[in-house]
């Protein structure tokens, strides 16, 4: 554990203020040795800011940042032990790849010979061992990256941090390179802290995902978390795509219903005036006859692997996706079906998570306009199969 | 067939794309130094006489012209007087103007305005600071109790005094050069530097003065072409004296021209001074371009 200490990174209520405008509001975490951290947000949230002031590059407002045992709040970046692979990858125009790589063992008085052994590891390592004479200039993008990952793994400080790294890169290299990093950080069983704006990003190579929302951390959990449990109604719709669909309720006579759809009765009366959020996938759409909520097919797109279809339940829009080809053509009409575990709700004035149930309404035929079995739906309140009900 | 006549008439509309620059380049440019060329190997027409072809007479008297030496050596100080030291201010200004600093608008226009006054006007300024009894620098090493120099009365003083000026006049015109420069090197190469602990120093010697270097080969070639090209001043200051003490290559020219009516004398210290300055850039250019990186 002593051997681990050093990279251990936690914040304290650490804040960034810009002539009164909070970038960064009381974020507090902590980030374990080996660690995989993403700090995830729209952009202008303050996840590269965050960062920059645990690198040091930036002046923290209020607040402390510890790394291991050591309060480094106002110690300058290079004495901090971190390195950092930027955005724009910040690599030296005018040197050659060697010289870039070794440029901080340079800064840091490393004797030649030993520079040299190390080189010859990292590119090797990055696989640069051919490139080595060769300009920045001359380099592919996805080159690049990797003298500027081979820059901060030659380092051997224990901690590094990411700045969006990929965005600079096309889709396919953007995959080989998440998975690259993914495994070199296991193999030098570094700490890593990644910003990025990517949801796929975060929720592939993250061990935690810290979200972020105008400064402040919306959730902090693994990707597993953020995907099933989401904490605000910004959490849900961040993650997923197409992004969880988020309904307003009104109150129906059986229960909260979505808007424009009071024949069927999804939740107790007590989610209505809440949103509910269901993912695509969770949708199941089942035929006109069936039990469920009543929807209208908009369209379609098929997108190889899977379909996804808009909706209309009353005045709302949903979108559901189905694996496959799924043609729904000719028929428009249908009924929604969902597990009551794969509804969310959330407040609707501030989006927090609440603790609701919905009902298992696709189990029984309830949801009609008859008054028979509107009634049975009712009955249904407080009434869940066992195990769901948390 | 059909091809070869349409890359004929692409080239006949290059050619005429070039004609302008062409022909203003060649009226004002070439053929006054083939003229300059030819005029320095006659002596020139008294009294109406056609001017008399001599050859090669007028530099054989160049060589022997004492004058001529002492002005050359000067102008070599005089180069080697403001450039190196208005590089070196330029550059500094640059870097002190490109940090963070309360007022930088005002410091950089300060830096600047030297360059925009015209050299006249310039000249007329430092005339006041270095008259001998009323001159600013004397009164102020009086109140020290420092008798001060005859600025530009003494022969050993009056060259330092004119060098001094010059590279107030310059260095703020380079600095804009290397600002504009500065500008263009991204702010995270140093923060990546310092994330290694790279200090101040080490990281302008190792990022930021390689990547000036563009910026230095052109600013050198501009300086000395100034120092060869700019004698305004010596007009106001000294014209020259005491004893051509501040004599430099251009003014003692235009004495020969047009003091002394020795046009063809003229010529020829003209040929010898585009033969110099050629020399000279192209050493540079071949020399230093091969250790600049360019972006």
């Amino acid at each position: 554990m002593t051997d681990n200490n050093n990279k251990r990174i936690r914040l304290e209520g650490v804040s960034k203020v810009w002539r009164d405008v909070p970038a960064v509001d009381q974020a507090s975490f902590e980030v374990m040795p080996g660690e995989f951290v993403i700090l995830l947000g729209p952009s202008g949230c303050g996840k590269s800011t965050t960062l920059r002031m645990i690198a040091g590059l930036e002046r923290v407002s209020a607040g402390r940042i510890h790394i291991g045992e050591r309060e480094v709040t106002s110690m300058p970046p290079g004495d901090r032990g971190i390195s950092m692979v930027f955005q724009s990858y910040a690599l030296f125009p005018h040197l050659n790849v060697a010289d870039n790589i070794v440029f901080g063992l340079r800064s840091r008085k490393v004797p030649k010979p030993e520079r040299q052994v190390r080189l010859d590891k990292v590119a090797r390592l990055v696989g640069l061992e051919n490139y080595l004479d060769r300009k920045p200039a001359q380099l592919s993008g996805g080159q690049r990256q990797r003298v500027a990952l081979a820059r901060a793994i030659i380092s051997e400080h224990p901690i590094c941090l990411m700045d969006e790294p990929l965005s600079n890169l096309d889709a396919r290299l953007r995959g080989e390179m998440r998975r690259e990093i993914k495994s070199l950080q296991q193999r030098l069983g570094m700490t890593v802290i990644y910003v990025t704006h990517d949801q796929v990003e975060a929720m592939s190579m993250g061990d935690r995902v810290i979200l972020m929302q105008d400064g402040r951390i919306v959730q902090d959990g693994t990707p597993g978390d953020l995907y099933n449990h989401p904490a605000t109604a910004f959490a849900a719709s961040f993650i997923g795509s197409p992004a969880m669909n988020l309904v307003p309720l009104v109150a129906s006579r059986d229960g909260a219903a979505i808007e424009g759809e009071p024949r069927c009765a999804i939740a107790p009366h007590r989610a209505a005036g809440c949103q509910l959020g269901i993912r695509p996938e969770d949708i199941h759409i089942e035929p006109a006859e069936a039990a469920g909520v009543p929807a209208e097919v908009l369209d379609e797109e098929y997108l190889g692997a899977d379909t996804i279809i808009r909706l209309r339940v009353g005045k709302q829009e949903l979108r559901a996706r189905l694996p496959g080809v799924m043609s729904l053509s000719g028929e428009r009409s249908c009924r929604l079906q969902w597990t009551p575990k794969a509804a969310h709700f959330f407040a609707s004035e501030d989006g927090r998570r609440l603790d609701l149930q919905g009902y298992d309404f696709a189990a029984a035929r309830g949801c009609d306009s008859r008054e028979d079995e509107a009634q049975t739906s009712t009955a249904h309140d407080g009434n869940y199969p066992p195990g769901v009900n948390r | 067939m059909a091809k070869r006549t349409s890359d004929r008439r692409m080239q006949v509309y290059g050619a005429l794309l070039l004609l302008p620059a062409a022909v203003l380049l060649g009226t004002f440019a070439y053929l006054p130094t083939v003229a300059t060329l030819i005029n320095s190997l006659f002596l020139p027409g008294f009294r109406g006489s056609p001017p008399e072809f001599v050859g090669l007479e007028n530099y054989a008297l160049l060589i022997e012209d004492r004058t001529f030496w002492k002005v050359a050596r000067n102008n070599l100080i005089y180069a080697l007087g403001t450039i190196p030291t208005a590089i070196a201010l330029a550059l500094g200004m640059a870097l002190f103007v490109n940090g963070r600093l309360p007022g930088r608008g005002l410091v950089r226009m300060a830096y600047f305005t030297p360059t925009i006054l015209p050299m006249i006007a310039a000249a007329n300024i430092w005339m006041f600071f270095y008259a001998p009894q009323i001159g600013l620098f004397n009164n102020l090493l009086g109140a020290l109790g420092v008798t001060g120099p005859n600025w530009l009365g003494d022969p050993s003083v009056a060259l330092t005094s004119v060098i001094a000026m010059a590279v107030w006049k310059e260095a703020g015109f380079f600095m804009i050069f290397y600002l504009a420069a500065l500008q263009s090197i991204p702010p995270e190469l140093e923060e990546a530097a310092n994330l290694e602990g790279t200090s101040r120093w080490s990281f302008f010697w190792r990022v930021t003065f390689p990547l000036l270097m563009p910026t230095t080969l052109f600013v050198l070639i501009n300086a000395l072409i100034n120092a060869v090209r700019v004698v305004d001043h010596l007009f106001i200051l000294t014209k020259g004296g005491p004893n051509n003490a501040t004599n430099l290559l251009l003014y003692y020219v235009y004495e020969n021209a047009f003091s002394f009516f020795d046009r063809t004398y003229a010529a020829t210290i003209t040929v010898i001074i585009l033969l110099v300055l050629a020399v000279v850039a192209t050493v540079k250019f071949t020399v230093l371009d091969r250790r600049t990186h360019y972006q």
